[in-house]
């Protein structure tokens, strides 16, 4: 090796620009191309995209696909996936409306017996793929029946509800505006939080620049960095004030957030999620590095089985009742929404941020392909045209580099 | 890496008689010169013997010729059989003769012999399979060999040795006039190695010329006729073994351009109190367990002390320290482990480290890194408490602790970021030792810590090696290279068959003396 001065080694990343935009294409182009994709359909429909009704059904309409999400992006870097989220979900909702309807118990009780119900049925599947060592694919695709099956069993063919309104508020309610008619036909309050919590991200980011420059890391020109917060933030403060003309912030939307912020910040910061990161990308090399890798497969599927209990309960509010149809492919726009997000199929490889950015991708199409009036037929053949073809990108760059 | 040493002259001037002549090749990728105005001649029916550091270039080199990167992806001329020769893929380097063994076999273990032999070159009429053929062909071919296995034998029920041989039919199925053979005595023990080269002899008496490529210096002056060695991507020597009389240290001056006067560093050393004893150590095999593979062993490692165990290939050794290592291998474990005296629980792999233990594989591609991870990642994996609080990681503190060790053990990377998968062997293999000096042992399992790592990296593996004795650990380092044990050990016990079979202060040990004591234990 030559000589370089140890100082600008330790460094190492290209300072040039050239070379950090393709050192990070990926991160950007799939944020980038949300946008274009939004800008896309904002266009096609003559706006009718970003309305803030439209854009709250949006949010509605994708909340279970993005929160069942985040448990597949920790599966699937661990190395497996989960076919069976789908029946889950919808079995999950299908016990709920049946305890809460027909045996008439109390919203709250159900509410943490699902949840629980969720996460047993996650451990239960992975107790075979961790401890057996059964391919996941088989164990969650024999899920996948049981738990269809046994949705159509207890609701025995029908639809059961309606909801108590309590209930339903999980999935249609918003955030009561405590500012109320501080202007006329806003929600004040919702505006208000809009705006402090893109004040945090901001701080948080050059709290973070700023960690990265004592260690002689900001790798990150200062021009994107600037950018990159500016648009964050017009994009926060644009969305808060669409969202606060019209009914306020959704409920579902302030726990979809706050598990997404949760599961960054345990993938990219806690020791737990770098073990599931080791344990994708070389389980016998963590195991010997003392990780309890057989365990940690356990969890990750207990906690997919969670999250999906929790999609099935707010799916199940928003249709008001638990149908024997409800969840079905929901697996599939879920591991979509991950490869999408630039998940890699062997493990390792993966992003919170990518699987999100990806279940709204997903979601902004089926959304602008309907208002646009497009057949179910060509919107599965485009949807899955576009995940072909952002697995492909995603490839096709690596291999470049 | 100081390079003191000026280019000999340029080979390959039209020597008459050479079946090829690799001329001027240079082959960049993004960054790097993998290959600059490299020259290659081999005579026709030769042995001629590739030498070099790893990441000297030779696999790049290989790869050029056999059309793994095709023509238009480096520069230069390649003359085989006196024609100019531009090879679009392997398909077409095969269809002339020229056949590259890698150093990872290419063989699909649930097919058989057979089967391996002609897989895409099967004898067949209209798709259709003639299995006579195939079997009768196979048997001739496995008789050339010296392979007694039936053709219908799976892959995965031969030993690594009979693999390579089979490797080998297979290219003579293909009408080999040159063969390439990466590192192929790398994972064979010395008995199957011998064969191996023997048959390549007895190819260079049927005028079928050879490429070795080995870091295996004594083997390649068993066999070579030529030694070209290749040093940061440009030829530097090219020896005639029958012109001069060339000894190791004569390549090594030229590999790394300088003189290793001791390829073992030398170390002073400082013996205390045994810090770690193991007791009637008794393991059954992982599958069958009803097969004892560890068969009552005693050990013990005294604080400051390099111990050293060697053995043949599937003595055990592996096994030993996997099983010690949380129970890593094997069942029905019995037996005591004891640091300083007392005993320990080492039931997990959790619990052997939180006892002081480390184990460093022999295999640190498959077990010992995240080769898609970078280097911090891979360093601080082990022990992830060290560099965060209540279980959130501190980048700083990990970046800091990971760039400590790439001073301290020479990881040469462009920075701690690099992807792991793209550093040479001997400095992967500094990335794990990383790993476990991180998670701060007392006793540190060495398997085959030197494993395919050019001469360079070595010393500087035993002069980590020395300076952890120094400091008071205790290590264990097991290995199938004598000389090195003999090198760096300050006491060595001879395994053999799941048992200690003898075990010598390193003074009073040699080479005869360890093949002694384990041709002694098989009389018994």
């Amino acid at each position: 090796m030559t000589q370089q001065t140890a100082a600008a080694d330790e460094l190492g990343h290209h300072r040039s620009l050239a070379g950090f935009i393709k050192n990070n294409i990926r991160e950007y182009g799939m944020l980038l191309s949300l946008i274009a994709i939004m800008a896309f359909f904002q266009y096609m429909t003559n706006g009718t995209l970003l309305k803030p009704l439209n854009l709250t059904n949006l949010i509605l309409q994708n909340s279970y696909i993005v929160i069942m999400a985040l448990g597949m992006m920790l599966i699937i870097v661990a190395g497996h996936i989960d076919l069976s989220v789908g029946s889950v979900c919808g079995f999950v909702g299908a016990v709920a409306a049946v305890l809460i309807v027909q045996f008439h118990i109390h919203y709250i009780p159900v509410t943490i017996f699902c949840l629980a119900l969720g996460a047993a049925i996650g451990a239960v599947q992975g107790y075979f793929v961790a401890f057996w060592k059964i391919p996941a694919f088989i164990v969650t695709l024999a899920g996948m029946l049981v738990f269809k099956g046994l949705a159509l069993y207890i609701l025995k063919g029908q639809s059961v509800g309606p909801f108590p309104v309590p209930f339903q508020r999980l999935s249609s309610g918003f955030l009561p505006d405590a500012l109320a008619g501080a202007v006329e036909a806003f929600n004040s309050t919702s505006f208000v939080i809009g705006l402090a919590v893109t004040a945090l991200v901001i701080y948080f980011n050059v709290k973070e620049r700023r960690g990265q420059q004592e260690h002689g890391l900001a790798e990150e020109p200062f021009v994107f960095f600037l950018g990159r917060n500016i648009l964050v933030a017009a994009g926060f403060i644009l969305f808060s004030y669409l969202m606060a003309s019209y009914k306020g912030l959704p409920n579902v939307l302030i726990v979809m957030f706050a598990l997404i912020v949760l599961y960054a910040f345990v993938t990219s910061s806690t020791t737990i999620g770098r073990r599931i990161y080791a344990l994708g990308g070389n389980e016998k090399a963590a195991r010997l590095s003392g990780i309890k890798t057989h365990r940690l497969t356990f969890y990750t599927f207990m906690n997919m089985g969670l999250l999906a209990g929790l999609a099935g309960l707010i799916f199940a509010a928003r249709l008001n009742t638990a149908t024997p149809k409800a969840g079905l492919g929901f697996e599939l726009d879920v591991i979509a929404a991950c490869f999408i997000g630039g998940a890699s199929a062997s493990g390792g490889v993966g992003k919170v941020v990518g699987a999100v950015i990806g279940a709204f991708v997903m979601g902004v199409m089926n959304n602008g392909m309907s208002i646009l009036g497009v057949g179910i037929d060509l919107q599965q053949v485009i949807k899955g045209l576009v995940l072909l073809a952002a697995v492909f990108l995603d490839v096709y760059y690596k291999n470049k580099a | 890496m100081q390079h003191t040493l000026e280019p000999a002259a340029q080979p390959g001037n039209n020597l008459a008689g050479n079946i090829l002549e690799m001329r001027g090749i240079t082959k960049t990728f993004p960054g790097v010169n993998a290959l600059s105005n490299v020259n290659l001649a081999v005579r026709a029916g030769e042995i001629h013997a590739v030498v070099g550091e790893n990441g000297a270039g030779k696999s790049t080199l290989m790869k050029v010729l056999s059309g793994v990167y095709p023509h238009g992806d480096y520069s230069g001329e390649i003359y085989y059989q006196g024609q100019e020769c531009k090879f679009r893929d392997i398909a077409d380097s095969e269809k002339v003769g020229i056949i590259i063994i890698h150093q990872e076999l290419a063989l699909v273990p649930l097919l058989s012999i057979a089967e391996n032999i002609f897989l895409g070159n099967e004898p067949a009429k209209n798709g259709i399979i003639d299995w006579h053929a195939t079997f009768s062909r196979t048997r001739d071919l496995l008789k050339k060999v010296g392979l007694k296995e039936s053709p219908n034998t799976l892959i995965t029920d031969i030993g690594v040795g009979k693999q390579q041989l089979v490797e080998i039919a297979k290219a003579l199925s293909k009408e080999v006039k040159l063969l390439i053979l990466d590192e192929p005595t790398a994972s064979l023990n010395e008995s199957d190695s011998d064969a191996l080269l023997a048959l390549l002899r007895e190819f260079r008496a049927h005028g079928i010329s050879s490429i070795l490529i080995s870091h295996k210096l004594n083997e390649i002056l068993k066999v070579a006729d030529t030694v070209t060695v290749l040093r940061d991507g440009a030829t530097v020597d090219r020896l005639d073994c029958h012109a001069e009389r060339i000894d190791e240290g004569r390549i090594i001056k030229s590999m790394v351009g300088r003189e290793l006067a001791d390829r073992y560093p030398k170390r002073t050393p400082r013996i205390g109190e045994p810090i770690f004893e193991v007791k009637n150590w008794v393991v059954y095999h992982k599958e069958h367990a009803d097969r004892q593979m560890i068969k009552g062993i005693d050990l013990n490692v005294r604080k400051g002390e390099v111990v050293g165990i060697a053995g043949l290939m599937g003595s055990g050794r592996t096994e030993l320290a996997m099983s010690i290592f949380g129970r890593s291998y094997g069942q029905r474990i019995s037996g005591q482990v004891k640091l300083h005296g007392k005993e320990v629980d080492v039931g997990t792999i959790q619990k052997a480290m939180d006892a002081g233990i480390a184990y460093v594989t022999e295999d640190r591609k498959n077990f010992g890194l995240v080769l898609i991870d970078d280097i911090k990642r891979n360093i601080t994996l082990a022990n992830l408490a060290g560099v965060s609080r209540n279980a959130i990681i501190d980048d700083g503190k990990e970046l800091t602790v990971a760039n400590k060790y790439r001073r301290d053990l020479n990881i040469r990377c462009s920075s701690v970021f690099q992807q792991a998968v793209n550093l040479s062997g001997g400095n992967q293999q500094k990335v794990v030792l990383s790993k476990w000096l991180f998670s701060g042992p007392e006793i540190l399992i060495l398997d085959e810590p030197t494993r395919g790592i050019d001469v360079g990296a070595k010393y500087e593996i035993y002069t980590i090696i020395n300076k952890l004795a120094e400091e008071g650990k205790g290590i264990v380092v097991i290995s199938s290279e004598m000389p090195e044990l003999l090198g760096i050990s300050d006491r060595i016990y001879v395994m053999n068959e799941g048992r200690m079979v003898g075990e010598m202060p390193t003074r009073e040990a040699s080479q005869e003396k360890i093949m002694h004591a384990i041709m002694k234990s098989w009389e018994n």
